[in-house]
């Protein structure tokens, strides 16, 4: 039998872990106390950035592992539903990087990191056709291209989408492919720090990581002299959210506590369109797919509100009719775009007015709908999960009946301060791509830019650690004992903690009420300055985290550990919300309602010089990277 | 509308264990994830649960509700009398490490045994074009979230443990039957899935159809198809003829 899996007689390797089975690994080795790797490049997470970054680490010649606190193929990247931005040109020839650049830096109300938007807008198209190669069946046009659907923000149908469950057949190819290249996956083990070997001079180099298995609560000890951050971001912060329970910005906290520094971390996109009952979906996404493909938003008088919301901004490309903006979807050379397509912080904000002023639905949304502007066969065919998930978990059959919606916490533009072309941060060693690294998005991001993101940067990232890890042939960094010590005590310390300690689950249910009331779509100076105490109070009794039971798949205790980068990421936010005093993007202040060209300039950048949660976080201004005159163009 | 719910629910590990009585609150419009949530909130920190997106779309919450496979985050409490008392114990095919956490890695071996696709060269112009009605069936076995349910319920594996290594599960069919029915693909399977994932040993009983969350025909679509196919292949003497005279693709003989 010649087998054509990776998996051959000697080739035996550990299902969870990916190691070779047979004695003969090299990278497993014995040593003191920890079970312990080497590797060239460790990958965390395996959402769609941190598996594109694996497959290119390996394909440079990098012996990578991938860590994940969940199970292969559950990451996030899987509830991603609209589709993956490209300006393939397969429905609109006139599409080209040139209009999805402009575009991405409108949406971003320009304080995007104009170089990551420009090689994001170049590289995606073929990121995508990479994933046709790997096995992914993306829904067709009528000639046997590649579809692509209309999203916010977009001048021309850009998304290549597979129904409403993109995110699913991104992960699912990636998956496939990094089994089928050999590549070994740490499943369900977390990563509590990253270790730095000391250097001449500057804040050192990386050395490693340090982590611990959830099934049998042991450690691991990985020594790599790179690592790529693609842990997704920091939703589980607020109530009312569509993101996971793995989404706690550890990727954002290790970055700070190994010295590296955050940028935009004021910017939390708000999904316009959350399910808003019953209560146990709160939050839960409904796609823009919805408004792409036809639905309009309509308030509890039965009016298209989003017509009156047009800001000065976006009006040259909006319709201001219905009669406009319903001859849009087929004639989209004579008709600008409805107002239901702008980019999702000024849908989000419009709801929310809508809400406040007393025009709301029952449960507190308004109405989406698509049941009397669609048949009920197109609407199964373009958006099967979103018909699935209203009829089991709302009764709602969304072919019938509006489903009611309102905003919930989707994304954060913020994260990791990375060079544009290597998306090395400033730690040497130290990667970031995804929904963890900053700058790509400005101060708002445009739907079906995160897939693209993750890929663009995925590969990026996990090219650039490989070839810096050749580059240091024998030289690399070692990791200090003490170290590996410390982290452990660190994992270990609310296990010590007998009387009166502080339940992690309580802890976290007031810091997401904090953020839900104090940092949300709408903030104020008062306000900011309320959840920046009440943020210190939460890590002064976050010092008390104590958790029963032992170390073997200890839900309590794995949320003790991932609640201190919560609350590292909730610092920053309401630090860096309170110190920009304007309104853009996904960051409005009542107190400062427009946005100010001098502001518009300004990076603002977060650091922990204290090394670790209890310390407070730092916060400068650093100018905005200057755009070349040939882009600038595109601009006028 | 809140109310006071009756829950045991399976507590212990590798070494045994048996089921906890709990009460308790929960709300209208609520799912048994919601209820094991609150219950690990206010009673018991380090009850072991798998979840992540709680909305059906990533397969991580399996167990067994009142002896049934469902997916916690997809099983409605209205769907139960408030005076019931539920059971939620862990799937039973695959071995338990901790309360409601089995360890699933049976499945991850499988997925490794499955040849990629390999597809030729793309069309000059650097893009690919297929079909949409030729890629939909495909498509339909794609849009499996790997909840291992049907795994669960396949009685091939789920009481005879010694099957295990040469049956890879209605999860992989359809894996298999997605690739086979792939329009570009240039790998034929069909003898590998017979032989080494154990396909002849299903006797289409549709218990994986039944209790699939997405709604795939996992028997009449994927598994019946590729039966029909190997059958094709194995005893249309044309094709056995071609496959001892012609110089085959090494790959072909497993």
């Amino acid at each position: 039998m010649v087998s054509t899996g990776p998996t051959n007689g000697s080739d035996e390797r550990h299902p969870m872990t990916g190691n070779r089975m047979d004695s003969g690994d090299a990278a497993a080795h014995s040593w003191g106390e920890f079970e312990r790797h080497r590797y060239d490049v460790v990958v965390i997470g395996a959402g769609g950035a941190g598996l594109r970054a694996a497959v290119a680490a390996h394909d440079a010649g990098a012996r990578v592992a991938v860590v994940c606190k969940s199970l292969l193929g559950k990451a996030h990247t899987v509830m991603a539903e609209g589709g993956i931005a490209a300006s393939m040109g397969n429905l609109y020839p006139d599409d080209n990087w040139r209009v999805h650049f402009r575009d991405t830096m409108r949406g971003g109300k320009m304080l995007n990191n104009w170089r990551m938007a420009q090689l994001h807008a170049q590289e995606a198209p073929e990121r995508v056709l990479e994933l046709e190669d790997w096995g992914a069946l993306f829904d067709r046009t009528p000639d046997g291209l590649i579809s692509q659907r209309d999203f916010g923000g977009h001048r021309y149908a850009r998304l290549a989408h597979v129904g409403d469950r993109t995110g699913l057949e991104m992960i699912r190819t990636l998956q496939q492919h990094v089994v089928s290249l050999g590549i070994d996956v740490f499943m369900e083990c977390t990563v509590t720090d990253i270790f730095k070997a000391p250097a001449g001079r500057g804040p050192g180099r990386v050395s490693g990581a340090f982590a611990y298995w959830r099934e049998t609560g042991r450690f691991v000890v990985f020594e790599a002299p790179a690592v790529v951050l693609a842990t997704g971001g920091i939703g589980k912060s607020y109530q009312v959210t569509s993101n996971s329970w793995e989404y706690t910005g550890d990727g954002h906290a290790l970055a700070m506590r190994t010295g590296a520094s955050l940028i935009n971390m004021e910017f939390v996109q708000f999904h316009p369109t959350g399910m808003v009952w019953p209560p146990s979906v709160r939050g839960l996404l409904v796609t823009e797919s919805v408004r792409g493909d036809g639905g309009a938003l309509r308030n509890s008088e039965g009016q298209r509100f989003m017509f009156d919301y047009i800001p000065e901004y976006f009006k040259e490309e909006t319709a201001d009719s219905v009669e406009e903006a319903e001859g849009w979807y087929a004639d989209k050379k004579n008709n600008r775009r409805p107002p239901e397509l702008l980019p999702r912080d000024e849908v989000a904000r419009a709801i929310n007015s809508e809400i406040k002023a007393g025009r709301g639905s029952p449960h507190g949304g308004v109405y989406l709908d698509i049941a009397s502007r669609r048949d009920a066969e197109f609407i199964k065919r373009r958006l099967p999960s979103m018909y699935h998930q209203f009829k089991e978990l709302a009764d709602v059959d969304i072919t019938k009946e509006p489903m009611e919606v309102g905003p919930t916490c989707h994304y954060v533009m913020g994260g990791v301060e990375v060079d544009a072309d290597t998306e090395e941060s400033i730690v040497t060693g130290l990667y970031a791509a995804g929904e963890v690294a900053g700058g790509m998005h400005g101060s708002n991001r445009l739907g079906g830019n995160s897939l693209s993101d993750l890929l663009v940067f995925g590969r990026r990232a996990g090219h650039h650690a490989a070839y810096y890890t050749h580059r240091l042939r024998d030289d690399r960094p070692a990791i200090a004992e003490d170290d590996v010590r410390n982290a452990a005590d660190r994992a270990l310390a609310p296990f010590e903690i007998q009387d009166g300690g502080e339940n992690p689950y309580t802890i976290q249910k007031d810091l997401q009420d904090v953020m839900q009331r104090l940092v949300g779509i709408i903030r104020t100076a008062d306000e900011l300055s309320e959840a920046l105490v009440e943020i210190e109070r939460l890590k002064e009794r976050a010092k008390h985290l104590a958790v029963e039971g032992n170390r073997q798949y200890n839900p309590g205790w794995h949320l003790a550990i991932d609640l201190t980068n919560q609350l590292i990421v909730s610092e920053c936010i309401a630090k860096a919300a309170l110190e920009r005093k304007e309104s853009r993007g996904g960051h409005t202040r009542d107190d400062y309602p427009g946005p100010d060209d001098s502001w518009g300039q300004v990076n603002l950048v977060l650091t922990l010089p204290g090394g670790d949660f209890a310390s407070p976080v730092e916060l400068r201004h650093q100018p905005l990277p200057v755009m070349p005159g040939e882009l600038e163009e595109l601009f006028d | 509308m809140g109310y006071d719910l009756s829950m045991r629910v399976w507590r212990g590990d590798a070494g045994g264990g048996a089921l906890g009585d709990y009460t308790v609150a929960v709300e209208e419009g609520e799912v048994v994830l919601d209820a094991i949530h609150r219950l690990q909130a206010t009673q018991a920190g380090d009850l072991a649960v798998r979840w992540n997106c709680k909305a059906g779309k990533c397969g991580s919450c399996s167990a067994e509700v009142n002896g049934r496979p469902r997916l916690m985050c997809m099983t409605r409490l209205s769907d139960f009398d408030p005076a019931e008392t539920i059971t939620v114990t862990p799937v039973r095919t695959f071995p338990v490490i901790r309360d409601l956490v089995t360890d699933v890695s049976y499945n991850y071996e499988k997925a490794r045994q499955v040849p990629a696709v390999q597809l030729p060269p793309r069309d000059p112009d650097g893009k690919r074009r297929m079909m949409q009605q030729d890629v939909q069936r495909g498509q339909e076995f794609r849009k499996c979230i790997e909840c291992f349910l049907c795994q669960d319920v396949c009685h091939v594996i789920r009481d005879h443990e010694d099957n295990k290594p040469k049956y890879a599960g209605p999860r992989f069919f359809i894996r298999y039957a997605e690739l086979d029915m792939h329009p570009l693909d240039t790998t034929d399977r069909r003898k590998l899935a017979q032989d080494a994932a154990g396909l002849g040993m299903c006797n289409i009983t549709k218990c994986c159809t039944e209790v699939c969350p997405e709604g795939i025909k996992i028997t009449d679509n994927a598994i019946i198809p590729m039966k029909e196919r190997v059958v094709d292949r194995k005893y249309d003497p044309v094709t056995w003829l071609g496959s001892k005279i012609r110089r085959r693709d090494p790959r072909d003989e497993v």
